[in-house]
């Protein structure tokens, strides 16, 4: 072992992986926990070369990923993200500058990196995941998500589950994600269809409890309260016709003001400019550490999945996910997410959910739980029966068609014990739940 | 028009910067970020202790200095983000610290070429910096040099190892390390004083609840769910010689009567006030007895012994002693968690706690003034010190920071009264102590290999003979292992300490494999931990690492020890 392992450390002193040395340390011995058959040297550089990888998102995430990457020797890295820079990313956003504000990140992270870490291709897109079809996401040898929207890695992973093909074996990407709010974190990976999906692990990120409108309306307590009235009410009221936006300093200060005069009616204290624009622009806490951290954690194994240099997570029946917490010490609890046998996503045979509901209640309340539930979070869902189309967002004529169902209660609509589908234009999957009424 | 709104200041480029970290850290963190000047001490691959720099550039520390000595060879280029082609020839430090100081045009970068031991042995080389981070492989004796400053003059130094898939930092702060401003769970902070109402609470309760029967179902379904469970709690003290629930069993057995008051023939079906106190009557119907590391602190001897030189820390902690002692309570902290009600009613009850913890803070406020009078302390505490103290005085934490291993080349380690609870979890299924050992016996290599004669940069094992050194690691590791066993003459059975042998001799292993090469990946983990620590310590907020941290990126997993 230590012949094989010397010989090929000297053949790589000099000449093209100088630059490669202490990668290839790695990459050209054997250790303790590598498989048997496994064969350093020259056919694992090549095979780290080869590799094609996407990162979805060029954020906080997707720059330590990109920088990352192109140091653990991948050669082609593709990347997506729709977004442009703000000046409140550059705390830890770190491949861009002043100068580049209101640029594509992914464009001006590419760049940057294929500057600095010579021989790297990086080949941005600026737009949406939803814009590209499956031969695209096919070329892939493996997916490395850094996104802060649950929609668009419950998208990603619907595509990449939809993707296998039991007959080809290089149909099944590895989906690597990782994820921050503040001190915490996670990083996952996924063999789609063979371990735990994101749709799987959804109820991780229950989302949280929306304040009701009544008391938004009429019992205001918190400052956040009074916040999300001028928000959702007052603007509503009094400026219909000016399209809401979030990055405009008038915009906000005018709900700010709002927020203000309410909270003084009813004598609540702490409303501020920063609250208000936190509240409604739904501002999760971001630091460069953490992002650090999570990031490292999904190229870590990402590189020991292209190149077998140490076990990786995701093997089947091993641990998949790990949790971070940093704010009180530090804490990682990397476990094994198990497959739901009723995944509406990762078994397309899953039966019908059972789901216990009022049958007094409407179709309108029923599917704005649905939005709340932690493991269906659905935003615009369409719903039918085996016989009838109960409500459909799209076409307008349909909607219009559908709508008088919306105010009609359940039991009128449905048997109990039958069973409803529900889709979402926003995701290539379908629920199914057996309505049973309580 | 009239009634339009004065415009307001919008925040400043700053705050627009640092608007995701001002919501964790406040701008009274930010501001000893500002204030800190961080000194780099680079070895080896020298990745780790640079990308743990970028997480602090980032966020706008005031000052960093990197002293490395390293000439930029071919291999930088390979594993180290903040240095291009052009550089090669050039002082890793000059280069690493221009492109450093791109990232926040807020932070002032120096460097210093000079070999670490001269730049150690001139007087007051340290003085300027309020951080050290020191990075693998140093010779033992700088280590323990700089440990020395560390107790002398209360800096606190970090000590880290990246290597291969494995990393280490080990964190050597003051002996004293109060943090006041942990930011706890906010789930856990609510402190209702359900079981130890005063008068105005129980007046509040009596006032909403009653005619509670009668009342019509807009008003009963209004009611806050606190002003029930005291309602509720009279109620079944009448009927148990004046105790409140004790036990499980009442409790539940209390709840079950809440839950059966609820109203259900009203057009909701139920009412989410009653579903709340239900909801609660586990989590709050326990005495507010504080923590025992809260008491602990009472009882330590800085505490107690107050000087006219004691930190600010100690005279509140005294000060809230006595209230303790007082009263059996801390100071209230006076938030009320968002509940059902109506507005009027919830911004009564908000008061009747906040008035509450507004007569707690005064007299804590009393007790600071009458010590610093008597102590004849100069300065004043400001009463807002006070105030963050009563408010988080439940969640307070004090780290005793001490000297981390620091290997010599013909001394054994010694564990002292730590050698016990480590060789007890040593066995542990998925224990990361036979990697840190690892790591002690890498350095014990560092300590006994000098590159050249000169004592230079350390030789690392691994570099070329790869067998040997795994021998010679293994060998030390081992060792240690037994060290550790007989200092804590702990009762390891033999089976379990052959797998414990067998573990520490493949982390040696793995460590060698990497030949002192450093991961990108791992550093890039490592320096992100790294600097969220050294954040946590600038700030004295959060609760850092005591004092030892190790992270196994084979498995994924990390362990905090003390050692």
């Amino acid at each position: 072992m230590a012949e094989v392992a010397s010989s090929s450390v000297l053949n790589v002193l000099e000449g093209p992986r100088a630059k490669w040395k202490y990668l290839d340390n790695i990459l050209g011995r054997e250790g303790p926990f590598t498989d048997p058959e496994w064969e350093p040297g020259q056919p694992v550089f090549e095979g780290l070369e080869r590799a094609k990888v996407l990162v979805i998102g060029a954020g906080g995430l997707g720059c330590e990923i990109l920088k990352n990457l192109a140091l653990s020797g991948f050669k082609d890295i593709h990347v997506i993200d729709m977004d442009t820079i703000d000046i409140s990313n550059l705390n830890r956003q770190f491949l861009f500058r002043h100068a580049d504000v209101g640029k594509y990140k992914a464009e001006v992270a590419a760049k940057f990196v294929e500057k600095r870490v010579k021989g790297v291709k990086i080949t941005p897109y600026c737009g949406r995941i939803q814009d590209k079809d499956d031969e695209y996401y096919m070329q892939f040898a493996m997916i490395v998500c850094g996104l802060d929207s649950i929609e668009a890695r419950r998208w990603i992973n619907a595509t990449l589950v939809g993707l296998v093909d039991e007959e080809n074996p290089d149909s099944m990407k590895p989906l690597i994600d990782g994820g921050t709010e503040g001190f915490k974190g996670q990083a996952r990976v996924i063999f789609p269809t063979m371990t735990s999906c994101i749709e799987c692990q959804l109820d991780m990120h229950a989302p949280r409890a929306a304040v009701p409108l009544c008391t938004l309306a009429t019992i205001p307590r918190q400052p956040q309260h009074c916040i999300e009235w001028a928000h959702i009410i007052a603007w509503e009221e009094e400026r219909k016709d000016i399209t809401l936006d979030t990055d405009d300093p008038e915009h906000i200060t005018w709900l700010y003001q709002k927020a203000l005069k309410r909270a003084e009616e009813f004598s609540i204290p702490g409303v501020t400019y920063s609250m208000t624009q936190g509240v409604v622009k739904n501002i999760i806490p971001a630091i460069a550490s953490t992002n650090a951290i999570v990031a490292a954690s999904c190229c870590n194994e990402a590189f020991k999945i292209a190149t077998n240099a140490n076990p990786f997570l995701g093997f089947p029946e091993t641990e998949n996910y790990m949790m971070y917490t940093g704010d009180e010490s530090i804490y990682t609890y990397t476990f094994e997410h198990q497959k739901k046998p009723d995944c509406p996503v990762c078994n397309p045979n899953a039966l019908a959910r059972p789901l216990h509901v009022d049958g007094n209640s409407t179709l309108q309340d029923f599917l704005d739980g649905l939005a709340e539930r932690p493991e269906s979070q659905l935003k615009k869902p369409a719903i039918r029966t085996e016989a009838k189309s109960l409500y459909y967002q799209f076409p307008p004529s349909l909607e219009e068609q559908t709508r008088p169902n919306l105010s009609k209660k359940l039991n009128e609509l449905v048997e109990s014990g039958e069973e409803v589908a529900i889709t979402d234009p926003a995701f290539p999957l379908q629920f199914k739940y057996k309505l049973i009424f309580k | 028009m009239a009634d339009l709104p004065p415009p307001v200041q919008g925040p400043t480029a700053k705050e627009k910067k640092y608007d995701r970290q001002l919501r964790l850290w406040g701008t009274t963190g930010q501001a000893a970020l500002e204030n800190s000047h961080i000194l780099l001490i680079n070895s080896g691959p020298g990745v780790v202790g640079l990308e743990t720099l970028k997480n602090l550039v980032l966020p706008g520390i005031g000052n960093f200095t990197i002293q490395d000595s390293a000439v930029v060879s071919e291999a930088d280029l390979g594993v180290n983000f903040f240095l291009e082609e052009e550089h090669l020839g050039g002082f890793r430090a000059e280069r690493t610290c221009a492109l450093l100081k791109e990232l926040n045009p807020d932070v002032q970068g120096n460097f210093i070429t000079e070999p670490i031991e001269p730049f150690l042995n001139k007087p007051n080389a340290l003085d300027p910096y309020t951080l050290v981070i020191v990075a693998a492989p140093i010779q033992p004796a700088l280590l323990m040099k700089l440990s020395a400053h560390a107790d002398a003059s209360l800096i606190p130094i970090f000590y880290v190892h990246s290597v291969g898939f494995y990393s280490h930092f080990s964190i050597h702060l003051p002996p004293t390390f109060p943090i006041v401003d942990t930011h706890p769970d906010p789930e856990t902070i609510s402190d209702l004083r359900l079981l130890k109402p005063w008068k105005e609470l129980l007046d509040f309760a009596t006032e909403k609840t009653n005619g509670l029967d009668t009342m019509d179902h807009e008003d009963h379904g209004h009611v806050p769910y606190i002003a029930l469970l005291l309602h509720f709690l009279e109620e079944w003290k009448k009927g148990h010689d004046g105790q409140v629930p004790q036990n499980y069993k009442e409790k539940t057995a209390f709840r079950d009567i809440v839950s059966k008051a609820a109203r259900t023939n009203n057009a909701e079906g139920g009412e989410e006030n009653f579903d709340e106190a239900v909801a609660a009557v586990l989590k709050s119907l326990n005495p507010p007895e504080p923590a025992g590391s809260v008491r602990d602190i009472f009882k330590t001897k800085e505490c107690l012994a107050l000087s006219a030189e004691s930190a600010s820390f100690w005279v509140i902690a005294h000060a809230i002693r006595l209230f303790y002692t007082k009263y059996g309570v801390l100071p209230l902290p006076g938030s009320v968690p968002d509940m059902k009600a109506r507005s009027a009613d919830y911004i009564q009850l908000q008061n009747v706690y906040k008035s509450k913890a507004r007569k707690d803070l005064a007299e804590v406020v009393e007790s600071v003034r009458f010590l610093e009078r008597s102590l004849k302390r100069s300065t004043p505490i400001e009463e807002k010190d006070v105030e963050a103290f009563c408010k988080n005085a439940a969640h307070i934490k004090l780290v005793r920071g001490r000297p981390f291993h620091v290997v010599q080349a013909s001394e054994s380690l010694k564990w002292g009264d730590r050698a016990k609870s480590i060789a007890q979890t040593l066995a542990f299924p998925d224990s990361l102590i036979p990697l840190y050992i690892a790591f002690l016996a890498w350095d014990e290599y560092v300590a006994t290999h000098a590159k050249d004669a000169l004592g230079g940069v350390p030789k690392v094992p691994g570099e070329t003979d790869v067998e040997t050194d795994t021998e010679k690691v293994t060998g030390v590791a081992i060792k240690f292992l037994n060290d550790l066993v007989k200092e804590a003459a702990a009762h390891i059975e033999e089976d379990e300490l052959y797998i414990i042998k067998a573990q520490t001799g493949e982390f040696a292993q793995e460590l060698v494999r990497a030949g002192g090469a450093e991961l990108h990946n791992i550093s890039a983990l490592t320096g992100g931990l790294v600097s969220q620590e050294v954040i946590k310590v600038i700030t004295e907020q959060y609760v850092p690492v005591d004092n030892t941290c190790i992270f196994d990126g084979v498995k994924s997993r990390s362990a905090v020890i003390r050692v």
